[in-house]
């Protein structure tokens, strides 16, 4: 290779580490501001904000969705498998909202402890397969 | 000194001389026209009508079989323009340069329709057409960076230093691709984790999962056509008054 060119790919290496490295010290600084949500652990250990809006990611408990009135309020509880957190959302839920699915939840703390929800958005998990397949998945652990 | 074995080497700086590219790229468009189709075809009825719905999302998730292949583009396409780019500041290829600017719009567009089916399916499904999370963002910034590579370009007079200014700007923002890329495994995202190129167990279904590789062939063909097409177009905009263009139009004549 000549010598310029050996030099100009040098120059393109050197450039692209340093992006690199700026790149990366700038997400680590925003590290936080990228999460899109707190998980139910953070809201237990008092890290999430309070008296601000803010987004709360759980799986929703199986068994613990519960209507108290005739109006559209929903009760449930969201859990990361270690803390639990109880979540009221009065509204719509997204097609995809059922027990033992991931949510995302926007709201703010009340003076209970309990997560006051103003939007509720499904997070859909990465497994596809027909029916059939998870019926007999369903099966399986029960087994184990 | 070089690691590169001289026949190959003549045979890239063959390949690479305008006339001969283009009379290669004439050769190829009508072959990779046939295998495109022998892939969409399959692919299309296999995602849309053979493969069963989904437990959860019943009909819905068969987005995937346009707006999985399409995001896969739209990061595939990035990473070769930075090479593209990388080949044109070192060795100051002129075909890697019409290549560069000829992926630009293509991949632009794949990008435009991995946001867009996505947002379709967000609002039925998450229950929102758009969040700021960080796969969205990232992704939008991505077609930004499609978008800033064709305006840059047009933006310069002398197409010689405007090749080597967007030359730049792709080998810049790859830096975006792997962030891209990891951004649902670094945070909390509400775009799901990585399905298919999860080694450890297949998320997918076999019978959904064939259809999607047959679309995402279809597209990687799609994209070979396109960009075979525009780059002979660049080529001759490049070198209007060049022998080999005027000999080509007399020969059409």
């Amino acid at each position: 290779m000549k010598p310029h060119r050996k030099q100009r790919l040098m120059l393109i290496g050197l450039m692209l580490v340093g992006i690199g490295l700026a790149a990366t010290f700038a997400l680590k600084a925003f590290n936080e501001n990228l999460m899109y949500f707190f998980s139910t652990t953070d809201v237990a250990e008092g890290k999430a904000p309070r008296d601000a809006l803010f987004r709360l990611g759980g799986m929703v408990v199986k068994g613990s969705v519960e209507r108290p009135g005739a109006d559209l309020l929903v009760r449930f509880k969201l859990s990361d498998f270690s803390k639990e957190v109880t979540v009221e959302y009065s509204g719509i839920l997204p097609d995809l909202f059922r027990e033992g699915q991931g949510i995302v939840a926007k709201g703010r703390l009340d003076s209970r402890g309990v997560f006051v929800a103003e939007e509720v958005l499904a997070k859909h998990d990465e497994n596809y397969m027909p029916p059939e397949v998870a019926d007999s998945l369903k099966k399986a652990p029960e087994a184990e | 000194m070089s690691f590169i074995p001289a026949p190959l080497s003549r045979f890239f700086h063959r390949t690479a001389s305008p006339p001969h590219f283009y009379a290669l790229a004439d050769k190829l468009v009508p072959w990779l026209t046939v295998l495109f189709l022998l892939l969409l075809i399959p692919g299309l009825y296999g995602g849309l009508v053979a493969a069963p719905a989904d437990y959860q999302q019943g009909d819905s998730y068969r987005i995937i079989y346009i707006h999985v292949p399409a995001a896969w583009m739209s990061l595939f396409i990035y990473v070769l323009m930075a090479v593209m780019g990388g080949i044109a500041l070192v060795w100051r290829m002129k075909l890697a340069e019409v290549m560069l600017i000829s992926s630009a719009p293509i991949g632009a567009g794949f990008t435009f329709v991995a946001l867009v089916t996505g947002s379709l399916w967000g609002k039925p499904m998450w229950g929102t057409w758009w969040v700021w999370d960080a796969r969205l963002t990232s992704e939008l910034i991505l077609l930004f960076l499609y978008l800033g590579v064709t305006s840059l370009y047009g933006a310069i007079e002398d197409k010689r230093s405007a090749a080597r200014a967007v030359s730049i700007l792709a080998l810049v923002g790859v830096v975006n691709i792997p962030i891209i890329h990891y951004s649902v495994e670094w945070w909390n995202t509400l775009h799901q984790g990585p399905t298919v190129s999860k080694m450890d167990k297949p998320s997918i279904h076999i019978s959904m999962l064939i259809p999607l590789l047959l679309m995402a062939g279809a597209f990687k063909l799609y994209y070979a056509i396109a960009v075979l097409q525009s780059a002979k177009l660049e080529l001759i905009k490049r070198e209007p008054s060049a022998q080999w263009v005027k000999s080509l139009l007399e020969n059409k004549a």
